[in-house]
């Protein structure tokens, strides 16, 4: 019998994740719009005034893209969980955490590169230029693989719980709290001109421990919740 | 061999079967049988891993299922009560994804003859899973099947809304499959047309 | 099994806990009453007043031991977490969540008196202190871990989910703590440290170790007494579930 190798099971999970997003484009066109709508509300209730803006910019972006993650974790497994692919996934051999990798990983593709993506535009909406929109872009670039990691675990937790959505928010946002200081910490200290570096190998620090701990902790969670 | 050494289990706080000990060797089948509500999907699921036992043991040629873990579960075939098939892809997309996660051959030639094997005619092979009925998409699901190379297979009321042509089609499939030394449970409702001498029963009661 | 001739397990089937704990309670309420009564008194009278905080200070004195019990009660609410996980062991389930409570208990009393000590210290109800923030964030998980539980109807996924989130959490907080005070020193906010100095008068120390044992005799009573709780409330569950459970193997030849 041919035993599929890692790469192949995992490729194959991000594969179908992806194909799924194809299908339903205007699901990951809400996620942009959402970012887009909530970064340009608050020029609008906190004034015009560049100096203001500029300084609360990285905040804004950064609990924006926070939001948009959170708020997209309700897909991650609850499609899979109603129609029994999330069964047939644990059924699959080969370990779970490294096709939870594979499913985060494609989640991240949807909700999260977009919001990198779409960040220079964003930060020269708030008035940030030159580096500060750099270290934004990589902040969020290191940061939101995190985000979606971590919201992996709240997600596997409150599956096909009822209310879970606001759940889901309590059980993540304390968890995000790291990664929303280092990352919003990185453009700050770009625009002070204190150099960022130290904020993003932090952010990287963060990136790496998730990786290693959240995966297995989301598949220790999944087994809970189809038990 | 697969076996099951005083298997208890309970679903909440209420006790759906005890101390129960059953035997499958190659080219047989078990057929669990009972009301709704006895427990047939929570031993079926528990056989698969999915759900701990409260007491008692699994054991896959003599080894707990606990200890293999992934190397059980690729000698296994499970068709759940849900399909888990996604509705957005279509049949051929679905098997071939599955196929290939599950590590069984997964060219699109193949998968077309297993769904055109199970009574699914090509028409429907590139429409959205979306669009069939419920018993063509049971159909989708029983479709692995003929795919599958696994020689355990642990099957959730595989007869249940199909129709006269597939459940005959599927029971000439689970023949092949036994006289190939293949082991199958089955939870169902129904009688099964295969020889008495490869069957034994399992009566589960509330 | 046994370790040392001693049946160690023996108290570990709620059966034989139950009563057990009973008669624990009142020893460990009259310990709790006894040193809190004494930290206070050595605490509110005894210590010296702060020439610099005046008495306004004295507050810490019911902040810090509140502060540590926060954290040591999450610590041990983890552990046992971790112990049941580990080892499929209900009993274990059932003291994290007897001690949740208390531990977000004591993690509010520490923010209301943080904020109480920080209003005549630093002139704001609340400061974003490392410490002040770390604090909230636990408040958070453990309001998180409460309403987990709270969502999941089955006993079996709600131990193990609320475990998991549990020590999910342990890894979180010392992280939190440390990103805080990056933070903090990067926005040169405040610089006062809720520490007491290190030249702290005797006086001071005995009055807090003093409450700080009368919060531990004060957590082990009521997670005791929430345990009972608990107890009690599964057996029920568990004697409406046990109608016939009668199976029959026919094997059909």
């Amino acid at each position: 019998m041919s035993q599929p190798s890692m790469s192949e099971a995992l490729r194959g999970v991000v594969r179908r994740d992806l194909l799924l997003a194809m299908r339903h484009r205007s699901d990951v066109a809400m996620s942009v719009f959402f970012v887009v709508i909530v970064a340009s509300l608050f020029p609008l209730g906190v004034g015009p005034e560049q100096a203001v803006l500029r300084m609360i910019a990285s905040g804004v972006l950064w609990v924006t893209a926070l939001l948009a993650c959170l708020l997209s974790l309700g897909r991650l497994f609850t499609a899979d969980y109603l129609d029994g692919v999330l069964e047939q996934t644990l059924l699959i051999p080969q370990p779970l955490a490294v096709l939870v990798v594979g499913k985060v990983f494609a989640h991240w593709v949807i909700s999260g590169l977009p919001v990198v993506l779409l960040s220079p535009l964003l930060g020269l909406q708030f008035g940030l230029s030159g580096d500060s929109l750099w270290v934004l872009t990589l902040s969020l670039l290191l940061g939101t693989p995190t985000l979606s990691m971590l919201g992996a675990i709240g997600a596997a937790l409150t599956l096909g719980l009822r209310g879970s959505g606001l759940l889901v928010a309590l059980l993540v946002l304390p968890l995000f709290v790291p990664v929303l200081i280092f990352g919003a910490g990185a453009v700050t200290s770009s625009l002070a001109g204190i150099g960022s570096e130290a904020n993003l190998s932090l952010l990287g620090a963060c990136f790496l421990l998730s990786l290693a701990f959240a995966p297995w902790a989301t598949a220790v969670a999944l087994r809970i919740a189809l038990e | 061999m697969f076996q099951t050494v005083a298997l208890s289990g309970s679903r909440g706080e209420r006790l759906l079967f005890s101390d129960v000990s059953v035997t499958v060797k190659p080219g047989t089948l078990l057929a669990v049988v009972g009301e709704n509500g006895s427990g047939k999907t929570s031993f079926l699921r528990m056989l698969c891993g999915l759900l701990s036992p409260d007491g008692g043991a699994i054991l896959w040629q003599g080894e707990d299922i606990r200890q293999l873990k992934e190397l059980y579960t690729a000698q296994l075939t499970y068709v759940g009560h849900l399909n888990g098939i996604k509705d957005e892809l279509t049949p051929v997309e679905n098997l071939k994804l599955s196929a290939c996660l599950a590590g069984d051959k997964s060219s699109g030639a193949i998968v077309q003859k297993a769904l055109e094997a199970v009574g699914l005619g090509r028409s429907v092979h590139r429409l959205p899973t979306r669009v069939l009925s419920q018993g063509q998409k049971r159909h989708v699901a029983l479709a692995r099947l003929w795919l599958s190379t696994r020689p355990l297979w642990l099957l959730d009321e595989p007869f249940a809304s199909l129709d006269t042509a597939a459940t005959s089609y599927l029971t000439q499939r689970l023949q092949a499959h036994l006289s190939n030394g293949g082991m199958v449970v089955i939870a169902t409702h129904q009688e099964i047309a295969l020889p008495t001498d490869s069957i034994q029963h399992l009566r589960l009661a509330r | 099994m046994s370790f040392m001739g001693i049946n160690w397990f023996k108290y570990s089937s709620p059966q034989a806990f139950h009563p057990l704990a009973g008669k624990m309670i009142p020893w460990f309420s009259a310990a709790a009453l006894a040193l809190i009564g004494v930290g206070l008194y050595i605490g509110f009278f005894v210590a010296p007043t702060d020439f610099q905080q005046g008495d306004a200070y004295r507050i810490i004195f019911v902040h810090v031991p509140a502060a540590w019990m926060s954290m040591f009660l999450y610590v041990i609410m983890a552990a046992w977490a971790g112990i049941g996980l580990g080892l499929n062991a209900r009993p274990s389930f059932m003291m994290a969540q007897a001690i949740a409570p208390t531990g977000a208990l004591f993690t509010f009393l520490a923010l209301l008196t943080g904020s109480m000590w920080g209003k005549p210290t630093w002139g704001a109800w609340w400061v974003w202190d490392a410490r002040l923030t770390s604090e909230l964030i636990l408040l958070f998980q453990y309001i998180g871990i409460i309403s987990l539980r709270a969502s999941i109807d089955d006993l079996r996924r709600a131990d193990r989910a609320s475990a998991v989130f549990a020590l999910v959490g342990v890894v979180n907080v010392p992280i939190i703590y440390f990103s805080v005070r990056w933070w903090n020193t990067l926005h040169q906010g405040a610089s006062v440290s809720m520490t007491a100095s290190p030249k702290m008068a005797a006086t001071m120390v005995t009055a807090m170790l003093v409450m700080t044992l009368g919060f531990w005799m004060y957590s082990f009573a009521v997670t005791l007494a929430r345990v009972r709780c608990v107890i009690a409330e599964r057996e029920r569950q568990l004697s409406w579930g046990k109608n016939a459970s009668i199976q029959q193997v026919a094997e059909a030849r």
